[in-house]
């Protein structure tokens, strides 16, 4: 029995979801933290954001285009 | 990822990084370097004004210290002067009281001493004229008796009466 | 957290309507009579690849075929010779372009070399195997890429002009623009590379800031060009990120990535660290700018997928509730995408900067890494 690769591609958002709402709540409780470093905390969080983005496009490509 | 090579267009990578190098070397000549420029310029500009206007306040808050202790000063100056008038004032003031004093106490003096030898002129005046008066009724009497007791008298009488004239 | 609930569950269900989409267009090849369904799903996977010619939409005759309103775009071949000709010899695909005794078929957007006759060959995986001609076409993306440039360069040589005249005041649209450019020197320039270097990456950084803004822009209007989504687009932009990065690297960046442990360790200790370590490094400046050529390309492309199956849904539903529903889902998304066209922007740009920071930065801190 095969898995379909939809159900990879669910898997890659909710581990996507994930990651970056954690970034993005993290974030915020730093902020609300240090106000002062609200520059930095998000640059830092837009990169961290970004590198999960990235890593999670690619695999969806992975999962959904690779012909099987 | 099979698909995802098989849609990479060479023709669209092509124009896209051609059109895009010229984009970015034309706009840097023509836009972002001028841009760039009368940006920094413009804060440069309101960065020397900015300290022009902080060292006018210095000098502003100079000068007003510097006016305010010369008005100090001035003050200061006035009040030491009108205390010196107010004390030269005081001084003349007793001074003269001092030497009218001293003249009117000698100007008293003097006329008590006047008076003083005045009297002393007077009593001796009247001393010798009283000797006179008295030699002289004393003459007249003596004539008088040696002619009549009578007019003696009368004599006497009316030099008494003379006398009491006056 | 119920909205951003929301967004990824709509998130989650378009990436299946899609997906459902991709393969139900395969397996629909093909058959004569397509039902909406696939219509729309077709029209999807159409607009989503570049195209030769520039329509702007087709009308369905009484006859069954289609009108298209648009203009021909000129075709340029390399095949033993430049060949030019206009795209309207295609026919939109339907007809076989004859050429100097060549015969060019259209074929899913890509130009194949076929008989008079127009047959295409198939591998067993449905793929043309036809002779594939080298294709220099101005297409519709390098149309939309040409329109970009030339409103870059008129509206900020424009700026640039009114500051000449105007004693270092920008006037008119400048006044909107000169704040972003302020803000890509103040806060991703300067953050990110450093006082002293930022300079010579400036012109790349605003150019790629607002190419990528203006296009992403552009993809939304419905003329329904997507360029920013095109694979071939954002390789080229990151090409350049990866170029200008390494040309520029100084000696610390190269010795951060051929010793990156420095002095810490004694040589034998670094040996069989580096053997893992170097070639980590190594990938790492590749999958650097591949990062960002992924991230732009699939969230641009996903950004259309979404908002074209929503539109789609609308004419799918055909009912009082689906299709109103559909519409503001469609356009609560297409406000979504006009944010993410910023902000997509914005991540190209930053990480850009990030990237030159990197390489531009000389080591006089030994132990922030």
């Amino acid at each position: 029995m095969t898995i379909p690769r939809i159900v990879g591609a669910g898997l890659i958002v909710i581990g996507v979801g994930v990651g970056i709402g954690k970034i993005g709540g993290q974030a915020m409780e730093a902020i609300a933290r240090q106000p002062e470093a609200y520059g930095k905390i998000q640059t830092a969080m837009l990169i961290a954001a970004a590198l999960i983005e990235g890593i999670g496009f690619a695999a969806l490509f992975a999962t959904t285009e690779i012909e099987g | 990822m099979d698909q995802l090579i098989e849609d990479f267009s060479l023709g669209l990578f092509f124009w896209q990084s051609l059109l895009f190098i010229c984009l970015v070397l034309l706009l840097r000549k023509f836009a972002w370097k001028p841009i760039l420029n009368s940006v920094s310029e413009r804060e440069e500009g309101i960065k020397n004004a900015l300290a022009a206007a902080e060292d006018a306040k210095k000098e502003m808050q100079n000068v007003t210290a510097d006016s305010e202790k010369l008005l100090k000063e001035a003050r200061a100056e006035r009040e030491a002067m009108l205390k010196e008038a107010r004390e030269i004032k005081d001084k003349l003031i007793a001074d003269s009281k001092e030497q009218a004093k001293a003249e009117g106490d000698k100007m008293i003096k003097q006329a008590q001493a006047a008076i003083e030898s005045e009297k002393k002129a007077a009593v001796a005046d009247i001393k010798s004229q009283v000797a006179n008066l008295s030699v002289e009724i004393a003459e007249k009497v003596i004539k008088e008796q040696l002619s009549n007791k009578d007019k003696q008298l009368k004599l006497v009488e009316d030099m008494l009466g003379d006398i009491k004239l006056n | 957290m119920r909205s951003t609930l929301l967004i990824k569950l709509l998130f989650v269900t378009s990436l299946f309507i899609s997906n459902t989409a991709f393969a139900s267009m395969k397996e629909s090849e093909g058959e004569g009579e397509k039902d909406l369904k696939t219509e729309i799903t077709e029209y999807i996977g159409h607009h989503l690849k570049d195209s030769h010619d520039f329509s702007l939409f087709s009308i369905k005759q009484e006859d069954g075929t289609k009108k298209h309103i648009g203009f021909p775009l000129p075709v340029i071949l390399w095949d033993n010779g430049l060949k030019v000709f206009s795209s309207s010899k295609f026919h939109h695909g339907e007809t076989v372009a004859e050429v100097d005794g060549n015969y060019y078929k259209l074929y899913h957007s890509k130009i194949y070399k076929t008989d008079a006759s127009g047959t295409i060959n198939y591998d067993e995986k449905h793929h043309a195997t036809n002779e594939k001609p080298l294709d220099l076409s101005i297409t519709k993306g390098v149309v939309m890429i040409f329109i970009v440039g030339l409103l870059m360069f008129w509206l900020f040589s424009s700026l640039a002009k009114s500051y000449a005249k105007n004693g270092s005041i920008p006037k008119g649209i400048g006044r909107f623009f000169e704040p972003i450019v302020l803000y890509i020197r103040d806060d991703i320039a300067i953050a990110n590379i450093g006082e002293k270097r930022y300079k010579k990456y400036m012109p790349f950084l605003l150019t790629v800031f607002f190419f990528i803004w203006f296009l992403n822009m552009f993809g939304l209007t419905p003329l329904g060009v997507n360029v920013t989504g095109n694979i071939a687009v954002t390789t080229a932009l990151a090409i350049v990120t990866f170029l200008l990065t390494n040309l520029t690297g100084t000696k610390d960046y190269w010795k951060h990535l051929f010793d990156p442990l420095g002095d810490s360790m004694p040589w034998y200790g670094k040996i069989p660290l580096y053997i893992i370590l170097i070639p980590i490094e190594i990938l790492g400046i590749f999958i650097k700018p591949f990062s960002l050529l992924i991230r732009l390309y699939a969230n641009m492309q996903a950004g259309h997928i979404v908002v074209m199956s929503l539109i789609g849904l609308m004419f799918i539903f055909k009912s009082w509730i689906g299709s109103p529903l559909s519409f503001g889902l469609a356009f609560a998304i297409s406000l979504i995408e006009i944010l993410v066209a910023l902000l997509q922007a914005y991540i190209f740009t930053m990480l850009s900067a990030l990237y030159f920071g990197f390489a531009s930065e000389e080591h006089d801190h030994a132990e922030a890494h």
